[in-house]
């Protein structure tokens, strides 16, 4: 049964189905506990900070992408709680999940990013080889 | 007090000291490079980074940001270099240490608020492109060998960091293609070149100016421009780092820290530098997040010279000039495009102005004033558009909607048909609000062509604050007061 479970999103479309699929694995369980993660990449630090008025802006634009996972998780039932990370989004979501005893990690195959929609993302191939729980990838 | 020193200082040891390594080989190729775009020797620069970064470390508010000599700053002293010499660019960037250092006490850096963001776009787009244009001149039309080397240094700096990532890529190509060039005994333009490298460390010395009011009056525009874009940038790094770590920084502390430390450079033989937003991030990405980063970047650095000067200027001028380019890349804010889409036109047109200025002038400070004056202006005609409302019920019946000041007062008065007579006049004031001496004065003019036409005049629905200025200062009322006294 999966409890603890980590759903990994960076506002794509992917990772609204990736949330769908969380909720589908939290209903076989009878506590689910899903934190949903974001990582606010740091290459994009200076772009996101230099059109945004403040920090208070900034923050409410981030949450604002995580809202269509949210509603897909409000909408199943589950409780949540959000993590924004700063940093390298493969590495830093490796480190989070396996700081943490996590029963899956959930995530889309692939992000925002348009030259990789042919391949696996890179991001979901790191986090597959590098994280010690199980993953699912959703198409 | 002492427990927060400690945190900041050797909190992270490990992790300060390899960025603080990794940044120091960052920062020489631009250290060298800004001096050249400034018209100094690259000791100038170098000196001025070593300082800067090291009293940075103990005195600056932002731990974890990365200050030395920077593009910005350079691009601002080339006419005073030019015209008057190294001395009085030492001179200049004590001055900006004092005027820095002031703006700190005086919390300048919540001024930084009125700052539209299209002004701080079209600052960093301004600044990569003079950073580009300033390149040019030791790129195009020298040689073949010349293109041939920077392409390749672009080619390194670009590629290899999608392999290998321990050591910065520029450094990799600045060894390569120095040792190729060495080796080959090509025919290159070396830093050598264009200036000398000394294997000292910088000594203390005055300024050799004279202290007059002429000397004065000579610097201290330059002293200006130079602190006030030196804590713009300085503090645009500061949010970037304080996103990047999710915490917070002191910036008026920053501020003054900054005065300090140009203040100190400038005794020192270096020229007056900034916050540096690349470099800050490449250190915060390779682990720097305590005070111990900046002065290990800084003191590693002065250590690189002081054993490698004589290899230092035998570098070809091509391979910083790769180098610059990929800055200048990095430094540009390529959002801008779809910013130019998406953004209200009068933001966009900030932004484009702010840019066209800098690259005419040369001058980021102009730009920055100018964009700042201009979104003013914008946004005093967008909000100074007032509507007035007629309606013809038992009395006439104005409904004023918008803000009534003194850029809207015009508008204002000429709404009102003066002709009605003997009528009841009822203006509402409900979706409106009176901002100073000269919409109450809008309000009394209207007030009083109604009643010279044998009007009664009413004004209803104003709110608390526009009543307390129309109880102060409104004739109207004075008159209505002392009528039946009379």
């Amino acid at each position: 049964m999966y409890t603890r479970i980590l759903l990994a999103v960076d506002g794509s479309e992917h990772s609204e189905r990736a949330a769908k699929e969380a909720v589908k694995l939290a209903k076989g369980s009878a506590e689910p506990q899903v934190t949903i993660v974001f990582v606010a990449d740091y290459d994009d630090s200076k772009k996101e900070v230099l059109h945004s008025g403040s920090s208070t802006e900034l923050d409410l634009k981030r949450r604002k992408n995580l809202q269509p996972v949210e509603d897909a998780l409000s909408a199943g039932g589950v409780n949540y709680k959000v993590e924004i990370l700063h940093g390298t989004p493969g590495p830093a979501i490796v480190e989070y999940a396996n700081q943490d005893e996590f029963d899956v990690l959930v995530i889309g195959s692939r992000g925002l990013n348009s030259l990789q929609e042919m391949v696996l993302g890179s991001v979901s191939h790191k986090v597959v080889k590098r994280a010690n729980c199980p993953v699912l990838i959703v198409k | 007090m002492w427990k927060k020193i400690k945190t900041q200082w050797f909190g992270n040891v490990r992790g300060d000291v390899l960025a603080g390594i990794v940044v120091a080989l960052a920062l020489i190729p631009e250290a060298i490079a800004f001096s050249i775009i400034a018209g100094v020797d690259p000791m100038v620069g170098l000196y001025a980074s070593f300082s800067i970064a090291v009293i940075i470390a103990f005195v600056g508010g932002r731990p974890g940001m990365i200050s030395a000599a920077t593009g910005a700053m350079a691009l601002l002293m080339v006419p005073l270099v030019r015209d008057h010499g190294l001395e009085y660019l030492l001179a200049a960037t004590i001055l900006t240490g004092v005027i820095q250092i002031l703006f700190g006490v005086f919390k300048v850096a919540k001024v930084m608020k009125f700052i539209p963001r299209a002004v701080m776009i079209g600052f960093v787009n301004a600044l990569a492109i003079l950073i580009f244009m300033a390149q040019v001149p030791h790129f195009i039309g020298i040689n073949n060998l010349t293109y041939v080397f920077v392409a390749i240094t672009l080619a390194i700096v670009y590629i290899v960091p999608r392999f290998f990532k321990a050591i910065p890529a520029p450094l990799i190509a600045l060894v390569v293609l120095t040792g190729a060039a060495i080796y080959g005994g090509l025919d290159l333009r070396t830093v050598g070149d264009l200036g000398v490298i000394s294997q000292t460390l910088p000594t203390f010395l005055l300024p050799n100016v004279p202290f007059n009011m002429e000397t004065l009056l000579i610097i201290l525009p330059y002293s200006l421009a130079l602190a006030v874009v030196g804590l713009l940038e300085s503090l645009l790094t500061a949010n970037i780092v304080d996103d990047m770590t999710s915490t917070t920084s002191d910036k008026n502390k920053e501020s003054r820290g900054q005065g300090i430390a140009n203040f100190v450079t400038g005794f020192f033989g270096g020229m007056a530098g900034c916050a540096m937003i690349g470099q800050s991030i490449i250190n915060v990405k390779s682990g720097g997040r305590g005070r111990l980063s900046a002065f290990v970047a800084g003191a590693f650095l002065m250590f690189l010279i002081i054993v490698l000067g004589n290899v230092v200027v035998q570098i070809p001028m091509p391979v910083l000039v790769g180098i610059m380019i990929m800055v200048s890349i990095g430094t540009f804010d390529w959002s801008s495009f779809s910013y130019l889409k998406k953004a209200p036109k009068a933001d966009s047109i900030v932004m484009l102005a702010t840019v066209m200025i800098v690259v005419y002038t040369h001058d980021l400070s102009i730009g920055v004033l100018a964009g700042v004056l201009l979104s003013a202006i914008f946004f005093v005609a967008k909000i100074s558009k007032i509507k007035v409302k007629k309606k013809l019920l038992e009395d006439t019946y104005y409904e004023v909607v918008g803000q009534l000041f003194f850029a809207s007062v015009e508008d204002f008065l000429e709404k009102f048909d003066y002709e009605t007579q003997g009528q009841t006049v009822i203006i509402d004031f409900t979706e409106s609000h009176i901002w100073d001496d000269s919409g109450v004065g809008a309000v009394d003019r209207v007030v009083l062509k109604f009643q010279e036409n044998g009007n009664n005049v009413k004004i209803v629905g104003l709110d608390t604050g526009s009543q307390k200025l129309i109880d102060q200062l409104a004739v109207f009322n004075n008159q209505h007061v002392k009528l039946p006294t009379h």
